[in-house]
């Protein structure tokens, strides 16, 4: 039963929907954000995550179930729900003829704020997001990366408690998904709850402390993301050495395998359960000597894929 | 939502839409000054001038106020079905959507736009008529209320029309197909009194002939028509279309899935 609580930035239950064509994009949602709380929302294209935010954000209408943010009903609370989400959606959806300072203000009109307190608000978060020398230039003259940092200063204009980001760095180069990442952190730091939806495994393990996978509309993982990553049996590590590798390092355990790479580099696969100091050593012992360490894989992808296939 | 959060909601779409309408002045402004301004010359001067009277009027007099009320009627219709559906084609329509703004806010806001630029086009065509003919207004506030209930009539179903549109196509064929008939064929260029009783009552039928005659009546204070009946029914037909545009507005015909 779902119960009235402010402490989850949003409670989801039995939520359904079926689109006219007949497509069932979910089959009964049950899910939990704390408030404060970084969550991913991980899953394949076409598994339920945008119809999700698109009932949340009143886009899409429910088959049935129930939303509550910050324990109100999204049906009944209409204006107390909206006042409380910012959504950044995943396609561009701004008008591309319009000044970049002009959408973020009228975005603030649309929540009852004009005049300083609206231009105040579109510099803060436009200088936050490097757009402020930008912003008397028209929209449709941004880079992709641009663009996306300006719909997230749009919804952050009337400073929500929840922001939600449907795929936020889909395109954009390292540099500057980088920079959002520590942009969203901050905000998280400051109070804002984040659920976030993204292809980029890696910027899920970073970012965020809970995760819920889904897929085919149905979440299949919902746990945090420190337990999911626990799952893990095994880890391979690189090492990269200062020197020629002349022979592959030997390792007298059974649960160590090592191979080469290349001849400067191998790879060394072992239980997630062990530490790897006992690596260090051994390598030492037999006089390499390592420059650097890397995971091969994303972590989260295998976890991700093992969901999905079981 | 508070009172003056809702308010400044409706102030920022109705700025937001003039805004837009006078970014593109050379598309939204200037074309309709140049296209009655042809009529004036051409209808009006040259050949107006062989026709005579008509109604008891110079011809060019008599055709001004449909001319004017013509282009109220086109560009608030075209204003609010060009720019509700280009923010639906953008989805720049989701970012109200999102918002708490009220549904019967985001419709007002629109229409109100759609009503600037029916009254900023019939201002700048009525300026022009005075290179042509002298007018003199007869009933003033009447004029302005006509104008004002028509433009949001137009307005009104214009908003429908992009409600349902799914592409730049169906924004069209209602102004080719039935808007521009309904015109031509309402009083603009003629009094009903030519036709014969059949052609009469067909014409009957046509609201824009209610809307040219008052608007022609209180100009000229002359007109074919009830100007009481007129008034009633530009009322009933602004509340109807209001309903219906809100009605599919709340159940989210062609913006929600």
């Amino acid at each position: 039963m779902l119960t009235n609580n402010p402490k989850y930035a949003i409670s989801i239950r039995g939520l359904t929907k079926t689109y006219a064509n007949g497509f069932q994009a979910l089959k009964g949602i049950d899910l939990d954000v704390q408030e404060n709380d970084f969550f991913a929302l991980l899953g394949p294209n076409g598994a339920g995550k945008s119809t999700i935010i698109g009932i949340i954000s009143t886009l899409v209408r429910a088959s049935s179930g129930t939303i509550q943010v910050f324990g109100q009903n999204v049906a009944t609370h209409v204006y107390e729900t909206k006042l409380s989400l910012g959504i950044v959606p995943q396609e561009i959806n701004f008008s591309q003829f319009e000044k970049v300072g002009d959408i973020v203000i009228t975005q603030a009109g649309y929540y009852g704020l004009r005049g300083e307190l609206a231009k105040q608000r579109a510099e803060k978060y436009l200088r936050k997001l490097d757009l402020w020398e930008k912003r008397d230039n028209r929209s449709r003259m941004l880079s992709g990366g641009m663009k996306r940092r300006l719909m997230i200063a749009r919804a952050l204009v009337h400073e929500p408690r929840l922001l939600i980001l449907d795929e936020p760095t889909a395109g954009v180069d390292i540099e500057l998904r980088r920079s959002m990442w520590e942009f969203l952190q901050e905000l998280n730091r400051n109070g804002t709850t984040i659920i976030l939806t993204t292809h980029y495994l890696e910027e899920a393990e970073s970012l965020c402390r809970n995760i819920a996978i889904i897929n085919q509309g149905q979440i299949v993982e919902n746990t945090s993301m420190r337990k999911l990553l626990d799952k893990l049996a095994r880890q391979t590590l690189i090492f990269d050495t200062c020197d020629e590798l002349k022979t592959l390092p030997a390792f007298n355990d059974s649960d160590i395998q090592c191979n080469a790479i290349d001849s400067h580099s191998f790879e060394v696969s072992l239980s997630t359960s062990r530490d790897i100091n006992g690596l260090y050593a051994a390598l030492s012992d037999q006089g390499v000597l390592i420059k650097g360490m890397r995971n091969k894989t994303n972590r989260l992808e295998e976890l991700f894929l093992s969901s999905l296939k079981s | 939502m508070q009172a003056n959060h809702i308010y400044i909601a409706f102030e920022t779409i109705l700025i937001k839409e003039v805004r837009r309408f006078m970014r593109i002045w050379l598309q939204t402004l200037v074309p309709p000054a140049i296209t009655i301004g042809l009529y004036f010359l051409i209808f009006g001067n040259l050949i107006g001038g062989r026709i005579g009277q008509m109604g008891g009027y110079n011809y060019v007099d008599f055709i001004v106020p449909g001319l004017i009320m013509m282009a109220v009627i086109q560009n608030a219709y075209a204003n609010v079905s060009s720019s509700f559906f280009s923010n639906k084609f953008q989805r720049c329509i989701e970012e109200i959507l999102v918002s708490p703004v009220p549904n019967y806010i985001i419709l007002l806001g629109f229409v109100a736009g759609g009503m600037a630029r029916g009254v900023a086009v019939g201002l700048i065509v009525t300026a022009m008529s005075f290179f042509f003919t002298s007018l003199h207004i007869e009933h003033v506030f009447l004029t302005l209320l006509v104008v004002l209930l028509t433009s949001m009539v137009f307005s009104l179903a214009g908003f429908i029309n992009a409600l349902y549109a799914n592409t730049f196509d169906d924004i069209s064929i209602i102004p080719t197909f039935v808007l521009t008939p309904l015109i031509y064929l309402g009083g603009v260029f003629y009094s009903i009194e030519l036709l014969p009783s059949f052609g009469q009552w067909i014409s009957a039928l046509n609201p824009v002939l209610y809307m040219v005659n008052t608007f022609r009546y209180g100009i000229l204070g002359n007109s074919d028509v009830n100007i009481v009946g007129a008034l009633f029914m530009l009322v009933v037909f602004s509340a109807g279309l209001f309903a219906v545009a809100l009605y599919l507005l709340r159940k989210g015909t062609g913006l929600r899935q």
